[in-house]
């Protein structure tokens, strides 16, 4: 088998057994993203490509498991969503306004990943300051979905994903405020996790909504993604929300038998609008489950429908804070020969930000607004109260909640970027379990039209251990994971 | 018209933790421009703040030490603005939920009494950092070492009615917050600054006026005057027939006047809502008791004790409680000498007269505590006069020796207090003038203890002054007495 096509555990095992190094496999994803990633035709997956530092943490990496202390990690590939803050690496964010920003510091989740000897190889497209969800809003150009070039990847880490189901990288890191994991993960065939709200270091990661966002690992495999978030999860004194935590080995428990464990599938996830084949995509898929002994419940989760309000005010106010510090006076760009300070402001800001990030700091900063502050902001936090409570209530009756990630497979490229109210809409199934601090995951459930679509599993706080374990029991028994774009095999 | 002045005041005093209140960085000042500036402090992309445990417990202090609710829930909100030297393009502070409720304090003011004025409220927030106009020829620099200092400010009630009765207030809090230990004062280092909340309303209305805020006034002086030329100007617009405009002033002490400053601004919405990256700060009975237990002595309680346990008059003890600068240096003398009003008398006396007259202050006096409370101790076991006293003080003042006892010897200020000496002299003085000492027998006994005067001015100029003038008046009056 091609390189390229093994899975993380499978290429942390060949490591292992010496059947290949860390150099080797490093300079054969580096040609790949070379080939099928840069150029006209070039999927656009990477914002920044690092191919010296790869080739020396590979080198690094082969003489330290010559030395004896690898971990599974130890000269494994993957690569960084550009959000995150790398030592001495460009980190856009997506954006021009952070177009020439190389931190001084390490995120705790690339510095997890560096302790452990994994490779970077470069850092993701994504929407620009993780806002959107076709990867469109990104100042360095759209990312293709590898299943049809014309059609986009999701967004925010649409970079991560498209990379991943590329087979340019075995697996990325993602950041997820109100899908951005989740969505990308279905609509390119992979497995994405969004872990519980505290249970991976925000530090380092640039803020978007700074009590929604969450680091997560995006695969092939829930195997694969257990082995990535064994690594990315920590305490972290640095990070105030931050849960002190113990993070399970998350690979212990893959195949636990999962006989018994109830499926709870809300009515408001299988709306009467809901496509008909989509809906029949989730219950072969659950009928999967039910022949591993789960049994299914109907169950409601009255507030679904508060979510998209709520979450397009919470997100847009915290972001027209978080967003504040981009003013072109300390780094990041700067606009040409300013007249004065509030000019210097206004054209910096003016010119370094893309129309969706200018559209929901606007939102936000309404929101916040003397004499609409309780109207919208406080209403919205009570609303995340009422969510939180359905969740809540929920859970006391069911292991799992089911349903789909998105009302459809991957749109063409251009189809809802004129329409930010019709964009939102894609996110209408994975915001809840964000405004409640949920852990959810995208699996693949099987093709529409030739497109992947995701199968949503939500767990209870802290079930990351369970849902991977449902996850991998069902990719044991199905094939939906080990789909791979046409023409990338 | 009768007009009533209605002043609150907002002190701003930065707290003396030795990391600032969301990061790690040095809170030491005078440093070189933006060296004490994390990551955090910068506001770069992907930093996160983290609440100094050590504000927590000095704003808890300062909470407990003015009778205070104390918040067992705060939170630290966002306060949205920009400004170059506000590196995130918000101030964390906390509006809704401070750590620090309803409390008071009070002032003593010139007659005597004592007012007290009710706190609103104290929060903690970040300092900002300082723009530097000079040497950037067209352009400004940042200098970030302040940023993320933590400030307690500290709202009063409107209840201050002049702005004798603003200075005594800010001079309590000064000397509550130095007390504690939690701020180091330093007025022209920026530690505490004052803004100062002026207006005025015809005498008998409850309605407030409408109010100006005087911005960052740092000494006790310039809140006085400031406060003055404010009403000044207020009340010459009103006479007038004028409206006051709800605005932020300047206070300008060479040209004694306020002036508006970014009018613009007035209508600034802050768009505060609580900071999603800290979480509410919860604090528990207990933790509040055990810093409730820790508290120092304050002010009014060491002014308290010196008048009913040291004897000292409500006057002194005022005084010498007043700052913790003078408290301290006074209970040092004190407790070196062991006698408080003796202890007292020099401190306003000798000591506050030459550092006044020198203006020194009160930390860098030539003359330590330890020095002055042991020369005060050699005029209690009569080794020298009060008179020497001066000399010796005057000596070390002067820098001509730190030794109080060496400085004895080497301006020759023994006095001779050994009985049989001073016999001698006395015998000697009392047969030389015969003529004096038959004008005493011969007198009214209760006419002749001003006579003794004659006898011992003669004793001390036999002895070149070095007599213990006490024994000297007593062997006389005995000697004298046996003639009669």
């Amino acid at each position: 088998m091609a390189l390229h096509n093994l899975t993380l555990t499978q290429i942390s095992k060949g490591l292992e057994a010496g059947d290949f190094t860390s150099a080797e496999i490093t300079q054969h994803f580096l040609d790949r993203i070379q080939q099928l990633d840069q150029g006209d035709d070039g999927l656009n997956s990477f914002i920044t490509v690092t191919p010296e530092q790869a080739l020396a943490d590979a080198k690094a990496a082969d003489d330290r498991r010559a030395a004896g202390n690898a971990t599974p990690w130890t000269g494994v590939p993957f690569a960084h969503k550009d959000i995150f803050c790398t030592d001495g690496t460009l980190t856009t964010c997506g954006s021009k306004m952070l177009g020439n920003f190389v931190p001084p510091y390490d995120a705790t989740v690339v510095a997890n990943m560096k302790r452990e000897g994994a490779v970077c190889l470069g850092k993701t497209n994504m929407d620009e300051f993780a806002m959107g969800s076709s990867n469109e809003s990104s100042y360095f150009g759209a990312v293709k979905n590898p299943w049809n070039k014309e059609t986009i990847p999701g967004g925010s880490s649409g970079g991560s994903a498209a990379a991943v189901a590329a087979r340019l990288v075995p697996a990325a890191t993602g950041t997820d405020t109100g899908g951005s994991i989740r969505q990308p993960s279905a609509l390119c065939g992979l497995t994405g996790l969004k872990p519980t709200y505290g249970r991976c270091s925000r530090w380092g990661m640039i803020a978007y909504a700074s009590s929604l966002d969450q680091a997560g690992p995006m695969a092939r495999t829930a195997e694969d993604a257990a082995m990535m978030l064994n690594v990315m999860a920590s305490f972290d004194t640095k990070d105030s929300t931050s849960i002190k935590q113990d993070v399970p080995d998350y690979t212990a428990t893959l195949n636990d038998d999962i006989a018994g464990k109830v499926i709870g599938l809300p009515k408001e996830f299988f709306p009467e609008s809901l496509d008909g084949e989509m809906k029949q995509t989730m219950m072969n898929a659950i009928a999967e489950f039910e022949k591993l002994g789960c049994t299914v419940k109907e169950i409601s989760l009255p507030s679904t429908d508060l979510a998209i309000p709520a979450y397009y005010v919470v997100a847009p106010a915290e972001c027209s804070a978080n967003l504040s510090r981009m003013d072109g006076v300390r780094f990041g760009y700067r606009c040409e020969d300013p007249k004065d300070v509030e000019d210097l402001y206004k054209r910096s800001r003016g010119e370094g930000f893309g129309d969706e990030v200018k559209r929901r700091i606007m939102v936000g900063t309404y929101a916040l607004s003397t004499g609409f502050y309780d109207a919208y902001y406080v209403k919205a936090q009570k609303i995340r109260r009422l969510i939180k409570n359905d969740f809540v209530k929920a859970f006391e009756e069911v292991d799992f909640i089911m349903g789909p990630v998105t009302p459809s497979p991957a749109f063409k490229m251009g189809e809802k970027s004129g329409d930010p109210v019709e964009m939102y809409m894609e996110d209408k199934f994975t915001l809840s379990c964000n405004l409640a601090g949920l852990p959810g995951m995208s699996i693949p459930a099987g093709q529409i039209n030739g497109l992947p679509v995701g199968l949503q599993i939500m767990g209870n706080y802290w079930n990351e251990a369970a849902m991977l374990n449902a996850a991998h029991k069902f990719q044991q028994v199905t094939d939906f994971h080990n789909a791979a774009p046409q023409g990338i095999e | 018209m009768e007009w009533e002045v209605v002043i609150g005041l907002e002190i701003h005093a930065q707290l003396a933790t030795k990391s600032k209140i969301f990061s790690g960085s040095s809170t030491a000042f005078g440093a070189e421009p933006n060296t004490q500036a994390s990551l955090v402090d910068l506001g770069l992309p992907g930093v996160l703040p983290v609440f100094n445990q050590e504000a927590l417990a000095m704003a808890v202090k300062f909470g407990c030490a003015i009778d205070a609710e104390i918040g067992k829930v705060s939170v630290f909100d966002r306060k949205n603005y920009f400004y170059p030297d506000s590196p995130k393009g918000y101030q964390t502070t906390q509006l809704h939920h401070p750590i620090v409720g309803m409390g008071h304090i009070d002032i003593t003011l010139d007659d005597g009494i004592s007012k007290r004025i009710n706190v609103t409220r104290a929060h903690l927030e970040e300092d900002a950092g300082k723009s530097l106009h000079e040497d950037f020829h067209g352009q400004s620099g940042i200098d970030l070492n302040r940023a993320g200092t933590p400030l307690i400010e500290i709202v009063s009630e409107p209840e201050i009615r002049s702005a004798k009765e603003a200075v005594a207030y800010f001079k309590k809090m000064h000397s509550i917050v130095t007390y504690l230990g939690i701020c180091d004062g330093d007025l022209s280092q920026g530690s505490m600054r004052c803004d100062c909340n002026v207006s005025l309303r015809p005498k008998g209305q409850e309605e407030f006026g409408t109010r100006t805020e005087i911005k960052n006034v740092n000494s006790f002086r310039f809140v006085e005057q400031a406060i003055n030329v404010e009403i000044e100007r207020q009340m010459d617009i009103l006479e007038d027939g004028g409206t006051i405009t709800q605005e932020t002033r300047l206070f300008d002490a060479n040209k004694m006047e306020t002036r508006s400053m970014r009018s613009k601004e007035v209508a600034n919405d802050y768009r505060y809502f609580p900071c999603p990256d800290l979480l509410p700060v919860v604090i528990d009975d207990e933790y509040i008791q055990t810093i409730r237990d820790s508290l120092p002595e304050l002010p009014d309680q060491k002014k308290q004790r010196l008048m009913d346990e040291n004897g000292l008059s409500e006057y002194d003890a005022d005084v010498l409680s007043a700052t913790r600068e003078m408290a301290d240096y006074f209970e040092a003398v004190a407790k070196a000498c062991g006698d408080y009003k003796l202890a007292a008398n020099w401190a306003m006396g000798e000591l506050s007269a030459a550092l006044n007259k020198n203006e020194v202050d009160i930390k860098n006096s030539p003359v330590s505590a330890e020095q002055l409370g042991a020369m005060i101790a050699r005029i209690i076991d009569n080794t020298i006069s009060s008179k020497g006293g001066k000399d010796v003080f005057a000596a070390l003042w002067d820098g001509k020796g730190d030794d109080v006892d060496a400085l004895i010897d080497s301006l020759d200020l023994k006095q001779v207090s050994d009985s049989g000496a001073i016999e001698a002299i006395v015998d000697e003085v009392i047969a030389n003038s015969p003529k004096q000492v038959e004008q005493y027998v011969s007198a009214e006994p209760d006419k002749r203890g001003k006579m003794v005067g004659y006898f011992v001015g003669q004793v001390m100029k036999a002895s070149k002054g070095s007599a213990n003038p006490g024994m000297v008046n007593k062997v006389l009056k005995e000697k004298l007495d046996a003639k009669c």
